[in-house]
């Protein structure tokens, strides 16, 4: 314990506010479970003898498949890049991270229209085949194994960037010991490399697989029965919200399932990164056939995961803006979609280094729980969080209404509703695991002497805070506000549910595009979000590199 | 102080779209995209001096008027089929429309007994077929189990709304059994596992993956309108079919009057605009769906699929199936 006795006015404010920011994200998952207490039966025995089998089975083999890929791709590009030399491994270090930027419904979208019948891969085909003989060759997009491969080429960037985090950091010592034994680079890379990359690996694999079980609108176009969309249809045509909720419970326990495993992966090998100076291993240079393999190996993934769909995003826009123009709505979507993503943005970094100061200041059980709870938004795919929003939302505008009335004024409205205060509260609760993950981490990085100095000196909590932590949190500060923006540009359900009357953002316009049928002519306002997540994506890579 | 006032104007563009309608207004949450209601929109504030604000979402928007409560600002939901607005009688969020003028246009297939809620327009589901390979000029519902089709029929997720209703009408006209054999027909007739939407389905009629698809009318004439996509529906033509004895499976778009409704009377007259005689023409050119209203002319292209004879089945009939079909198609794994 730490606590200094008789803690200040600071941290018991600070532990306060922290709590609030707990309730706040705790808010909705119990308002689902309140929901879910209302009885459902005939919806379960129909769920559990014809929905669950599948939708279990699918979303685990999808979760499999998903994870499997992006740590083969993941790791494997990652082992080249900072243990080898060859041919345009600079340009791949830029390149390999970018997938990252493309929203998984766009990556399927876009894949759909290329692959398939009458799409650009099967015209090209047919020049050398009948056009009714290239359909079969055509590799069937909408399907498990389709939606697999289209989900892994836009996740896998979460295991590369944190599997070449380790291998840029890890001792040289172990691995020159095992060289001196006689050991080959694959003995190397399998005894000694990848168990010191186990944890890092744990949580690359499962953010990806949170990001799958999230997703709604690719797995659904794609054919894929998923726990989510199976939600989605229990509250739609069986007209139970009741059974959805609970659907959801199931659901927030499947990636309750998948952190635990990611902990456990975690913890069970502990790697010491020598953050300080790491002493780099010379990369071994590969000639000839090998080095253009390796290239080639680094250039699919990020061919497939972003340099195609970008182009075709890009294309499809150029067409339609030379042919039609541009229209007018787009900049203030766009506008929306800033204002939106900036306040939550702002908001989550605030509460964000709440609950972490809270946690550093008073180490004991709630803050560590609060922490906990901060962290939980990212498991809730973002209709279930909508879904269990808008009750807690609707109580707190439906409050401030009657308070107005006791007071004999007219009723304001809806305030949180109808002032996108519900969406950004959405967002922050959803996206609040990025600040306070990445401010934990910031400041584990500060040693406690620090403080301890500071304070030793006559500074208060908030001096110290303000003179010595921040400073050296900046890192983590810029790179967790654009994280969370990046998030809440590419945000879709809870955004369409929650918005105001008369609000558009770039992604519910896309969406409305789609929904329609004519997806492209929403190219440039998803050729907006791919490039605005550019940027975040290179800071990523910068922040996950050492000098070299 | 300018870097201020520009982050104070962002967000009042924001805020202030909705706050600042003190004038006439009407506030209209639907399930139709805003670009395609937007025409609609415009031309009733043109003619009636009213403002429309307009939020639009593909689920949940009961759950959120009923949510909101007695403060809620909705005061019409605009949906694209019955089940919504089943749902949303059920929720208990509206009142009966009261109009004269709605009795009178709105056959009374296409409206609530009880006043509730009514038709604006009609969408068929209908078959794209195969120019080439489709050489049958009628088709019923029924047959579409018929295992001369082996293999060849493509269609999107059973779950599906549109589809849903399709459903629900068979189990409406023939029974629960009845339904489930031909439902296992169907299924054992498709070419390949449920997915995509309607469009994807005449795509892949097109590429000759299957030689019947099942989509909604607008859908087609919208490819044929749209350069990229005219091939699509160059290969195909589109059949009517029917129930046996019976008519065309139609659906709705529809209008529900808030029980809270904040400005009751412009929702009112916005309903009433809409199923009058200019809005009618702008539904049937802009979005090529049947006018609810008689003798507005169809556009050419919808007109060209042939004449439309409505099954007389009440959409409310429909409407108290759907979870049923909703069961039978999970049941015999429709989707799977």
């Amino acid at each position: 314990m730490r606590t200094a006795p008789g803690a200040s006015d600071t941290e018991l404010v600070v532990l306060f506010l922290a709590l609030l920011t707990a309730l706040l994200v705790a808010a909705p998952v119990i308002s689902l479970m309140l929901i879910a207490l209302q009885p459902a039966p005939e919806v379960w025995s129909h769920l559990i003898a014809y929905v669950l089998p599948r939708a279990v089975s699918d979303t685990a083999l999808l979760i499999a498949g998903v994870g499997t890929l992006t740590l083969l791709i993941g790791t494997s590009t990652a082992w080249l890049v900072s243990s080898h030399d060859f041919p345009g491994r600079t340009a791949l270090i830029w390149l390999l991270p970018l997938p990252l930027s493309v929203p998984t419904y766009l990556s399927a979208y876009v894949y759909v229209d290329l692959f398939e019948p009458l799409g650009l891969v099967h015209r090209t085909l047919s020049l050398m085949m009948p056009a009714a003989q290239a359909v079969h060759w055509l590799p069937p997009m909408r399907s498990l194994p389709g939606a697999m491969l289209l989900l892994a080429a836009v996740l896998y960037p979460y295991v590369y960037l944190s599997a070449r985090a380790v291998f840029q950091a890890q001792g040289t010592d172990a691995i020159e010991a095992a060289r001196t034994l006689g050991a080959g680079r694959f003995t190397i890379l399998h005894r000694v490399v990848l168990p010191m990359a186990r944890p890092a690996l744990a949580v690359g694999v499962a953010l990806a697989a949170l990001e799958t079980l999230n997703d709604i609108g690719a797995s659904e176009y794609l054919g894929v029965r998923t726990l989510t969309v199976s939600v989605f249809n229990t509250w739609l045509n069986r007209g139970s919200l009741a059974g959805a909720a609970q659907l959801s419970l199931v659901l927030l326990g499947f990636a309750a399932l998948l952190i635990v495993i990611e902990r456990f992966g975690r913890r069970s090998a502990s790697v010491e990164l020598s953050a300080e100076s790491p002493r780099l291993r010379s990369r071994t240079r590969l000639h000839g056939l090998k080095g253009g393999l390796a290239t080639a190996a680094c250039l699919l993934p990020p061919l497939f995961g972003f340099v195609l769909p970008a182009a075709y995003l890009l294309g499809e826009s150029l067409r339609r803006s030379l042919s039609i123009g541009i229209d007018p709505a787009l900049w203030r979507d766009a506008l929306h979609t800033v204002t939106l993503a900036a306040l939550a943005t702002l908001i989550a970094l605030g509460l964000g280094l709440i609950v972490v100061l809270a946690a550093r200041w008073r180490e004991a059980r709630t803050t560590r729980a609060a922490m906990a709870v901060a962290q939980l938004g990212y498991t809730l795919p973002g209709l279930v969080l909508a879904l269990g929003l808008l009750t807690p939302v609707l109580v707190i505008d439906g409050t401030i209404a009657n308070i107005f009335r006791s007071f004999g004024y007219s009723s304001p409205g809806l305030i949180l509703m109808s002032t996108g205060g519900a969406v950004v509260a959405a967002y922050v609760i959803r996206f609040l695991a990025v600040p306070t993950g990445l401010l934990k981490a910031g400041f584990d990085r500060i040693p406690r002497d620090y403080d301890d100095s500071a304070r030793a000196a006559g500074a208060g909590r908030l001096t110290t805070l303000w003179k010595i932590d921040l400073p050296l949190l900046r890192p983590a500060l810029v790179g967790a506000a654009i994280l969370v923006f990046v998030d809440c540009l590419k945000e879709l359900p809870a955004t369409l549910l929650l918005r105001p009357l008369n609000v558009e953002t770039l992604s519910t316009s896309i969406y409305q595009y789609a929904s329609r049928g004519s997806f492209e002519d929403g190219a440039l306002a998803a050729l907006i979000i791919v490039a605005a997540s550019i940027p975040p994506v290179i800071w990523l890579t910068r922040f996950s590199d050492l000098p070299e | 102080m300018s870097r201020f006032r520009a982050a104070a104007l962002a967000l009042a563009a924001v805020f202030v779209p909705f706050a600042a309608g003190a004038a006439e207004q009407v506030n209209v949450y639907t399930y139709r995209e805003t670009k395609l209601v937007q025409p609609l929109f415009d031309a009733f504030t043109k003619d009636t001096g009213i403002a429309v604000n307009v939020i639009s979402a593909s689920s949940g928007l009961e759950q959120r008027i009923k949510a909101e409560g007695a403060d809620s600002p909705a005061d019409v939901l605009l949906t694209v089929d019955i089940g919504r607005i089943d749902d949303a009688v059920a929720a208990g969020i509206s009142q009966p429309i009261n109009s004269a003028v709605i009795d009178e246009i709105v056959p009374a297939q296409f409206r609530d007994p009880n006043g509730q809620w009514a038709g604006i327009s009609m969408r068929a589901r209908v078959i794209y077929a195969s120019k080439d390979r489709v050489k049958q000029e009628a088709i019923t519902y029924e047959e579409l189990a018929d295992p001369k089709w082996k293999g060849k029929i493509c269609i999107r997720s059973g779950q599906h709304i549109y589809n849903n209703a399709l459903f629900a009408a068979y189990i409406a006209k023939h029974g629960e059994a009845k339904a489930e054999e031909w439902l296992r027909g169907l299924k054992a007739n498709l070419a390949q596992k449920p997915s995509g939407g309607d469009r994807e389905t005449a795509r892949d009629v097109a590429a000759g993956k299957c030689d019947l698809g099942i989509g909604n009318t607008y859908y087609w004439a919208l490819m044929l309108n749209d350069p990229d996509k005219k091939a699509w529906a160059d290969a195909t033509r589109v059949v009517l079919p029917t129930f046996e004895g019976g008519g065309t499976h139609v659906n709705l778009s529809g209008v529900v009057l808030a029980k809270h409704a904040p400005n009751k009377a412009n929702a009112v007259k916005l309903i009433e605009w809409l199923v009058g005689e200019k809005a009618q023409q702008i539904y049937a050119d802009a979005n090529y769906e049947y006018p609810i209203r008689a003798g507005v002319p169809l556009n050419p292209i919808i007109a060209g699929y042939g004449k439309l004879k409505p099954d007389p089945l009440p959409i409310a009939k429909i409407a108290a199936n759907r979870k049923a079909a909703s069961t039978l198609v999970d049941k015999v794994g429709f989707d799977n």
